[in-house]
């Protein structure tokens, strides 16, 4: 039986642009999904199509029971859509925005009423609530777009990128909200950028990249495809960084990752702060001078490294003139430029 | 927070035909209490009107001929009918304007996921512009008091003239529906919602005797839906100027007037609902 959120096939094409190429999904009940790509990979078109906002080209999409493509109007009864850009009317105050959208959800007018004044108080809004939401903090109209989402309850809730742009705290509290939602058994398809966000709050993610999904499984699994620990060093000089590949090679599991421009090796190794501690001493006898040693885990970024070939947190600007990407990107990129 | 999943009314299936007149006057609703905070849009709406009042029949006035008269008072009540025409048309580049920007705000989003009427939303921005249209109006006919307009007829038919030009000012704000779905920002639904109306509105007898015209822009200007509802209005004020012309729109300006509209309305409310239902930010 499939999910909440079951998604198969899902093509969308703009002009020349395949948005998406095929997306699979399938949540199921009372789970939540993280759906974690860089801008522009199909994650808001993959939410538009499962929401209604915008018809597959082909593909099959079933939300809470219903076939989205052939019943969209029922399927709107049982969805809240958070989005990306806070979507509430800046010069209605909170509680005329969550009375809006409850007689739109066809509340009466009393029970619209009743509901928004029930959510201001569950989301601390208030004592905003009869505040125009122009004068509400970034995270304050976060919580009232995701007040309106709530407003019937849905057992089934989109959230497109909920934390982008917020500071740390900010998203720390929207985290929490997020989280008791969830508790109370609402099924939840969460689009991110974040990883850190994706392995906070979400059971399952899927990892999405060129409107295709690219891997899937749980946050511990998709680290275990990138493999084990392994051990970074910064050098002082650029001239040892030759010397230093030699002495990783000998400890290393596996290829060992070299960048120019930062002095930075990193090899996969396994057996701990022990194997660190004779790296270090290695090193030491030979000479080479170090600015900088760890031994890291892989984070979901390296996970979507190892998946894509590029970082996950890639911002528009940033591509043009790569000048935030990380370093192994930067890296990457160098070399397939010069062997052009 | 424990309570946000708890037993929360469901949304229920309402009447298809009550729902959209529901949902619409929730959505209109909406966008007067909008309007109401943000005063100096409609106190914007009002000047451009006030000056084209005292500019045309201060400035233009007396150098006019309005059939056979040169006097300025004469132009001054052929002008307002024309005036009044043009102020109602230009709540279109509202509508335009207000509906972009909720597209670009991402509210045509959180409204197109809701379970609620299709066409709402734009009829909820139409019918809250047609209020507005409707104060405008009444203001502008105070200051043209006040310059010295009159009318010459039953308090019935200056009504009907009214009702007219407030019927006509809805159906434009249904082509400024549509602009507003096509275009990209806000400022484009702004400045591609007045453009045109310039031709329209010139193009026309509402500031000038149209059978003094070349014969060719003299027939646009008279089969001009605008035109119609310019004359009808000053039939129905009792104002000089009243053309002569065979044409039928200016034999029967009413009716023509009445049926330009329905049509306008029946068009582009069916092009533009069908734009709402596809449309993307």
């Amino acid at each position: 039986m499939p999910g909440a959120i079951y998604a198969e096939g899902l093509v969308k094409t703009f002009g020349d642009v395949r948005a998406l190429d095929g997306v699979d999904l399938d949540v199921p009940e009372g789970t939540v999904l993280g759906l974690l790509g860089p801008n522009g990979a199909g994650k808001t078109t993959t939410v538009r199509c499962l929401t209604t906002l915008l018809r597959p080209d082909s593909g099959r999409a079933v939300v809470a029971g219903i076939d989205v493509l052939d019943h969209p109007d029922q399927v709107r009864r049982s969805i809240g859509l958070s989005g990306q850009f806070a979507a509430v009317d800046e010069y209605l105050t909170g509680r005329e925005n969550l009375q809006m959208v409850g007689q739109l959800y066809q509340m009466s007018a009393k029970a619209a009423k009743a509901r928004a004044g029930e959510l201001l108080d569950q989301f601390n809004l208030a004592d905003a609530a009869d505040r125009p939401a122009k004068t509400y903090s970034g995270g304050m109209r976060r919580r009232l777009d995701l007040a309106a989402a709530l407003v019937v309850s849905p057992p089934v809730m989109f959230m497109d990128e909920p934390t982008t742009g917020l500071d740390p705290r900010n998203r720390q509290q929207l985290w929490e909200v997020i989280k008791q939602l969830v508790s109370g058994g609402t099924t939840l398809l969460l689009t991110t950028q974040y990883l850190e966000e994706a392995d906070h709050l979400a059971h399952d993610i899927a990892v999405v990249d060129h409107g295709r999904v690219i891997a899937r499984g749980t946050s511990d699994q998709l680290k275990a495809r990138t493999g084990g620990e392994r051990v970074e060093v910064v050098v002082h000089e650029r001239e040892h960084m030759a010397a230093a590949a030699e002495v990783l090679a000998g400890f290393g599991k596996g290829d060992t990752t070299v960048e120019e421009h930062t002095r930075k090796l990193t090899v996969p190794v396994t057996g701990g702060a022990k194997l660190l501690a004779e790296v270090i001493r290695e090193l030491d006898v030979r000479g080479i001078e170090i600015d900088d040693i760890g031994l890291r885990r892989p984070t979901l970024d390296d996970v979507f490294l190892s998946l894509t070939g590029h970082a996950a947190e890639v911002k528009d600007a940033d591509e043009d003139d790569e000048g935030g990407t990380s370093a192994d990107t930067r890296g990457r990129k160098r070399k397939k430029e010069s062997v052009k | 927070m424990s309570a946000v999943t708890d037993a929360a009314p469901r949304a229920t299936r309402p009447h298809p035909l009550g729902q959209s007149v529901r949902d619409s006057l929730v959505v209109a609703k909406r966008n007067l209490i909008r309007m109401s905070r943000i005063p100096e849009m409609i106190i914007f709406g009002l000047f451009q009107p006030i000056m084209f009042v005292v500019l045309f029949s201060y400035v233009f006035g007396g150098s006019m001929n309005i059939g056979g008269s040169t006097d300025s008072g004469v132009y001054r009540e052929f002008l307002m009918a024309g005036i009044f025409a043009q102020t109602v048309t230009f709540a279109t580049a509202g509508a335009g304007a207000g509906i972009a920007e909720d597209m670009h705000k991402g509210l045509v989003d959180r409204f197109r996921s809701l379970p609620m009427a299709r066409g709402a939303v734009l009829t909820g921005r139409t019918l809250a512009d047609l209020v507005q249209t409707a104060l405008t109006l009444l203001v502008l006919a105070i200051v043209a008091l006040l310059v010295g307009w009159r009318t010459h007829t039953n308090v019935g038919e200056v009504l009907g003239a009214f009702g007219l030009l407030l019927l006509m000012g809805y159906a434009f704000t249904w082509i400024g529906a549509l602009i507003g779905l096509s275009v990209r920002t806000p400022e484009a639904a702004t400045s591609g919602g007045l453009v045109w109306l310039f031709p329209v509105t010139f193009v026309s007898n509402a500031f000038v005797d149209s059978s003094r015209m070349t014969p060719w822009l003299r027939h646009i200007a008279e089969w001009n839906p605008f035109s119609a509802t310019v004359q009808a209005c000053r039939e129905l004020f009792g104002n000089p100027g009243v053309s002569n012309s065979g044409a039928w729109p200016m034999e029967h300006p009413v009716w023509a007037s009445l049926i330009y509209s329905a049509l306008i309305i029946v068009i582009f409310r069916t092009l533009a609902v069908r734009k709402y239902r596809s449309a993307t930010a």
